[in-house]
């Protein structure tokens, strides 16, 4: 029965739970399968051009059709999928490590170094996302690495701001005091009760830290600072096809659509899992434990 | 003697919050400290396991079992804390951690001090479900497993009392613990203070600024008037003759509220301890 036993399956469960939480695994799920797969197989060679069968219309052979040179639209589409990946999560991860690392700094190290890192935190922040991108490929040259930097350390700032305060806050509870007064060390407090604590709004962070950076990757990559020609990206595909929407708009829906879909998937998930995993947020007077043996006793009644 | 405070003043700055207080506790005995809000009592328990706020600078001694705590490293204080001194809250709805099980939560100073292994999720639960029948809350199997906000004031205070006691330490300090509680739960928690004390033998320090709650769980009490020690002696003797103002004014206070302040110690309304758990209805 230990507690941290029955944790894992709990919010799993509460995701389940939760249309919001339904629909972003499923978006996600769907980009890692396609990520995975488009990686060893793709219907056509997403890169091959025909130039003599240009704009075709959605068929067999080409689920969504052909853009101006020929190339299949849809297993174009299907490996864009690995660079929106690619950047989400690299992102994220950029994200989580500076927004962390910033954020335990500032929350426990001395008065001066906190105060420093505020500062540069705060100036960092009023730099935009995407300027220090379109910075960092003007001096770096266009590549997805530097997207991902650029995102990480955007929101990482972000991520280590909001935090911040999250932390001062905790930091003052008196739970947090009372694990002191049970002999919890600083390190241990951090992480035992202060980082959980500041996990929802720090899930909330992230999942939209994701969104951000699939939008960014993809408006960089229209602006050309992006993904270079030989990576398939949903934001270079918009781009291309940008000059012939009026004539042939539906090719230019698609990555619309997706770049869309991707983005609510994230930060819907991100919702649903922030709710999921705060047991005070859970429905119903009587919490998680209630609702497990009752759905054991329904398991039961119906073998 | 187990607990011995002499000289203890604490400063914010320029300003004497406590000023040279000494008091010693023995094993078993339950001592109490009263004094009006601004007294410095809860900042006087605060400095016992070294948990004054960063701003406090201290002088004097506080001593347990002899060991001097005071200017420890926090590494130190951190293995006496919860071993050998526990501590109970003011207030249960914000001294537990919303996000950890009860049972969790319980067991916590076992784990830290190396008492359960982490790694032993039998004896964890094993020991969680022990503290919460120690602390007499109702269904200890099913409530290890829930969560603070699933409980009551009562409940929640009555865990706070089990993670203190957990380790079986030698001094529980407990501020305020019945403050924020209802007067017919007070009436239990304090039962279940002299009941815990009395099997363990630990040295109760118990602050309060209600002279009718200190009536039924300590012996000789210590009274506080901004920082000073102004008055001390048993609670009864202080009931019947107080020397000084501020004690004077606890003593009509305290007639105010309980009619009788001399409530028979040990005694709690028996009334309690139907109400509490009828009061949670979804465990039973």
């Amino acid at each position: 029965m230990t507690p941290r036993r029955t944790q894992g399956p709990a919010w799993l469960r509460e995701l389940r739970r939760r249309p919001a939480g339904i629909f972003g695994s499923i978006v996600i799920i769907l980009l890692v399968a396609s990520a995975v797969v488009s990686s060893f197989w793709t219907p056509v060679d997403p890169f091959y051009a025909d130039p003599f069968h240009p704009w075709l219309g959605p068929s067999l052979a080409h689920l969504l059709g052909t853009d101006a040179v020929g190339k299949d639209i849809f297993s174009y589409l299907f490996l864009g999928s690995r660079t929106t990946l690619l950047v989400a999560a690299g992102s994220s991860v950029v994200a989580t490590v500076v927004g962390i690392a910033l954020a335990a700094l500032g929350a426990l190290t001395g008065r001066w170094l906190r105060e420093t890192i505020a500062v540069i935190v705060d100036i960092l922040i009023a730099f935009p996302v995407l300027l220090i991108a379109v910075m960092l490929t003007a001096v770096l040259g266009p590549s997805l690495v530097n997207v991902v930097i650029a995102v990480g350390i955007g929101f990482g700032v972000n991520i280590a701001r909001v935090s911040r305060g999250e932390i001062r806050r905790v930091a003052r509870t008196d739970y947090v005091l009372a694990a002191r007064a049970a002999g919890v060390g600083p390190w241990r407090n951090l992480v035992d009760h202060i980082f959980p604590n500041i996990a929802p709004v720090f899930i909330v962070q992230l999942s939209l830290a994701a969104g951000v950076a699939i939008l960014s990757e993809a408006g960089l990559s229209f602006l050309g600072y992006g993904a270079d020609p030989g990576t398939a990206s949903w934001g270079r595909m918009l781009h291309d096809l940008q000059n012939y929407i009026t004539l042939y708009p539906l090719t230019a829906v698609w990555p619309g659509v997706a770049i869309g879909l991707t983005v609510l998937g994230f930060n819907l998930f991100g919702d649903a899992l922030r709710e999921a995993t705060d047991p005070r947020l859970l429905a119903g007077s009587d919490g998680p434990m209630d609702r497990r043996s009752s759905r054991r006793r329904r398991k039961a009644a119906t073998p | 003697m187990s607990l011995e405070i002499s000289d203890l003043t604490i400063r914010f700055g320029e300003r004497v919050v406590v000023d040279a207080v000494s008091f010693s506790v023995a094993p078993g005995e339950r001592f109490g400290i009263i004094g009006e809000s601004g007294s410095g009592k809860s900042l006087t328990t605060l400095a016992i396991p070294g948990l004054l706020p960063e701003r406090a600078t201290w002088t004097g001694s506080v001593r347990l079992d002899g060991v001097e705590l005071l200017g420890l490293a926090e590494k130190e204080l951190a293995r006496i804390r919860g071993r050998r001194i526990g501590s109970v809250f003011q207030d249960p709805q914000t001294a537990l951690n919303p996000m950890r099980t009860i049972g969790n939560q319980l067991v916590e100073p076992l784990l830290l001090h190396g008492i359960v292994g982490r790694r032993d999720h039998d004896e964890r639960a094993r020991q969680a479900v022990r503290l919460a029948s120690l602390v007499k809350l109702p269904d200890p199997s099913r409530i290890v497993e829930r969560y603070p906000h699933q409980l009551s004031g009562g409940q929640r205070q009555r865990v706070g009392i089990g993670i203190a006691l957990a380790a079986s330490p030698s001094v529980l300090l407990a501020d305020e613990p019945t403050t924020a509680l209802d007067v017919t739960i007070q009436a239990g928690i304090l039962e279940l203070f002299n009941d815990l004390v009395s099997e363990s033998g630990t040295a109760l320090v118990f602050v309060t600024h209600d002279l009718g709650v200190l009536a039924q769980v300590a012996d000789s009490v210590l009274v506080l008037a901004n920082g000073r020690a102004v008055e001390r002696g048993t609670v009864a003797g202080i009931l019947d003759h107080p020397q000084h103002e501020v004690t004077a004014g606890l003593v009509a206070a305290a007639r105010l509220t309980s009619f009788d302040a001399r409530i028979p110690l040990g005694g709690g309304d028996p009334a309690d301890r139907r109400a509490e758990p009828a009061a949670e209805g979804g465990l039973s």
